[in-house]
């Protein structure tokens, strides 16, 4: 199994969500959050004093799947975060030791 | 430490006493208040030159009494919300509700203080043929001898419990826009005992000096609706405060931008509309030269929010949001003194010159000279109000409402204005910097750094805005 955790831009979550549906992925995770690559910050200025913004929001996606079905999701959400700006994001996948589901106790694949 | 643990209960013990005292004393006073209450509406019936051969008809005029009941409920709506909303927006996102505390807090204090002895020393004198030039009388303390039917010699035609009521709520924005030099980092202790001396000796001598009375009306003064009393007056003791106070902790490193502008918004929108009250009020009269005032203001204001916002895309190549609503501020400010005073030209004059100049004093002069005064209360109020009272010197057109300028053959009125910026400023500055220090002794100016750090909300009141 793997977890795949992609960073995108806030304003492209609809699209990603759309691409992952049609790949019959119905189950994420999504959490606010904050953070810089190379695309740095940006400043502001309030009365002639500049602040420096280090984290830009993004949103942060998590989805765990099974071993073969990686591939395919990281390209859909490659291809539906992307603007070609500086700032689209980052996808990280990694391997899943265990998954367990509450409700039913269920564990493994059973349970994604 | 022991005074600060005391504070609420001597605040308590207090109310109670003015309670006591509001009941006993104007019993003890008033047959001697009556007798004041008639001569001063006898004064009152000769300025309003309306003789009548057979009864004497009452002074009062209802369209006058109407507006002015009217301003006074748009001039507290200046301070709560407006001000209140103007400075929590710019403020971080964990001090917002001491902020907005502030200016609800300084409302009630100042209230009951006005009602105890502020209107009376301020706008009253003992004998009304020889007002005094330092201070007005005790004799109407707790609003003795002043009701429906008493006239205070200052405001012919209107009933004085309206005039007081009017008059208490400029008392009330005046130290509370003091509030915006010392934000994010005074004790809310530190503040009560602070904001009620200061009213107390410092608004309430210079109001009587310049418009119960006193000697700078005497002197010539030109102040419509409080230049110097309001707006010099409060962002000196603003400067003041914030060099005695020092430097939030982590200024000039940590991010300290505003955490909601669109509070600041509402904020500067409520003071912008609450203006007319406090501008067009101050001819204290439903006639045209309240009418002159109302229109000098929005166009003022709106000059000066336009200067500001050009001025800052030029030399910053973004017009902000919170540029335009600070010049729209300064323009309030520098038009304040003039607005019964100069025609339109001269207003829209004095607006552009104001934001430019706010915007240069906010910007580059609060960074020249290293002090941080959070909200630009020195930077917008007490350069804007010497603005305003310089100009008003200059700009007053005989036409408008009987006193001329520099422009109109009066070269004298700008220095008359400058003296009386000079001894607005001396004072201001000397008293609230006693006052301070005596506050220091008591119970400390500053919160702890680290309780700085997490807050004044959850720190000083307990609570704190929810994500």
């Amino acid at each position: 199994m793997k977890l795949v955790i992609a960073i995108i831009k806030p304003s492209r979550l609809e699209e990603v969500r759309q691409a992952l549906n049609a790949l019959d992925v119905h189950g994420m995770t999504v959490t606010e959050v904050k953070g810089y690559g190379r695309q740095k910050g940006h400043s502001e200025i309030y009365r002639g004093t500049e602040y420096a913004v280090h984290f830009l929001p993004k949103l942060k996606i998590e989805i765990a799947v099974e071993d073969g079905q990686s591939d395919p999701i990281v390209a859909a959400i490659r291809d539906s975060a992307q603007t070609g700006r500086i700032g689209d994001g980052k996808i990280f996948v990694l391997d899943l030791v265990a998954v367990t589901r509450i409700r039913t106790g269920e564990t493994g694949a059973a349970a994604l | 430490m022991n005074v600060k643990k005391l504070l609420p209960l001597v605040g308590l013990a207090g109310l109670g006493g003015l309670a006591v005292l509001a009941a006993t004393l104007p019993s003890l006073a008033q047959d001697a208040s009556s007798a004041l209450s008639s001569a001063s509406s006898a004064a009152a019936d000769a300025t309003a030159a309306a003789p009548a051969a057979a009864a004497a008809p009452s002074p009062i005029n209802s369209g006058d009494t109407a507006w002015m009941l009217t301003s006074m409920a748009l001039v507290l709506m200046m301070t709560i919300p407006g001000l209140g909303l103007f400075y929590g927006g710019m403020v971080r996102k964990k001090n917002v509700l001491a902020t907005v505390m502030q200016s609800f807090a300084i409302t009630c204090i100042v209230t009951v203080l006005w009602f105890a002895v502020g209107y009376s020393a301020a706008f009253t004198n003992n004998d009304p043929g020889a007002p005094g030039a330092i201070i007005g009388s005790f004799a109407h303390m707790f609003f003795a001898g002043i009701g429906p039917n008493s006239v205070n010699g200052l405001a012919g035609t209107i009933p004085e419990n309206v005039f007081s009521a009017f008059q208490m709520t400029f008392a009330i924005i005046t130290p509370a826009l003091i509030c915006g030099a010392f934000a994010e980092r005074m004790k809310f202790s530190a503040m009560i005992i602070f904001m009620a001396a200061w009213l107390l000796l410092v608004y309430v001598p210079i109001a009587h000096w310049v418009w119960g009375g006193g000697f700078l009306g005497g002197l010539g003064v030109l102040d419509f609706a409080g230049g110097t009393v309001v707006h010099i007056n409060a962002g000196v003791a603003g400067l003041v405060c914030a060099l005695v106070l020092g430097k939030r902790k982590g200024f000039g490193t940590t991010n300290m931008a505003p955490h909601n502008l669109v509070l600041t918004f509402i904020g500067a929108g409520l003071l912008w509309v609450g203006w007319f009250g406090f501008n067009a009020g101050s001819a204290v009269a439903a006639n045209g030269l309240a009418g002159a005032a109302m229109m000098n203001t929005q166009v003022a204001t709106a000059a000066a929010a336009l200067a500001w916002m050009f001025v800052e895309w030029m030399v910053v190549k973004k017009p902000s949001v919170l540029g335009i609503l600070s010049g729209a501020v300064a323009g309030l400010v520098a038009v304040t003194p003039a607005s019964g005073f100069v025609n339109v030209t001269g207003a829209f004059v004095i607006g552009i010159v104001a934001g430019a100049v706010c915007y240069w004093a906010a910007a580059h002069l609060k960074r020249m000279l290293g002090y941080d005064d959070s909200l630009d209360a020195f930077g917008v109020h007490g350069i804007g109000g010497i603005v305003g009272a310089l100009l008003t010197g200059v700009f007053a057109d005989a036409s408008v409402n009987g006193h001329a300028g520099a422009l109109f053959g009066n070269p004298g009125q700008v220095v008359t204005q400058l003296e009386g910026i000079a001894v607005t400023i001396v004072w201001t500055a000397v008293v609230s910097w006693i006052i301070l220090m005596v506050t220091k002794a008591l119970v400390g100016l500053r919160p702890s750094e680290q309780e700085e750090e997490e807050g004044l909300d959850i720190t000083q009141h307990g609570e704190s805005v929810a994500e």
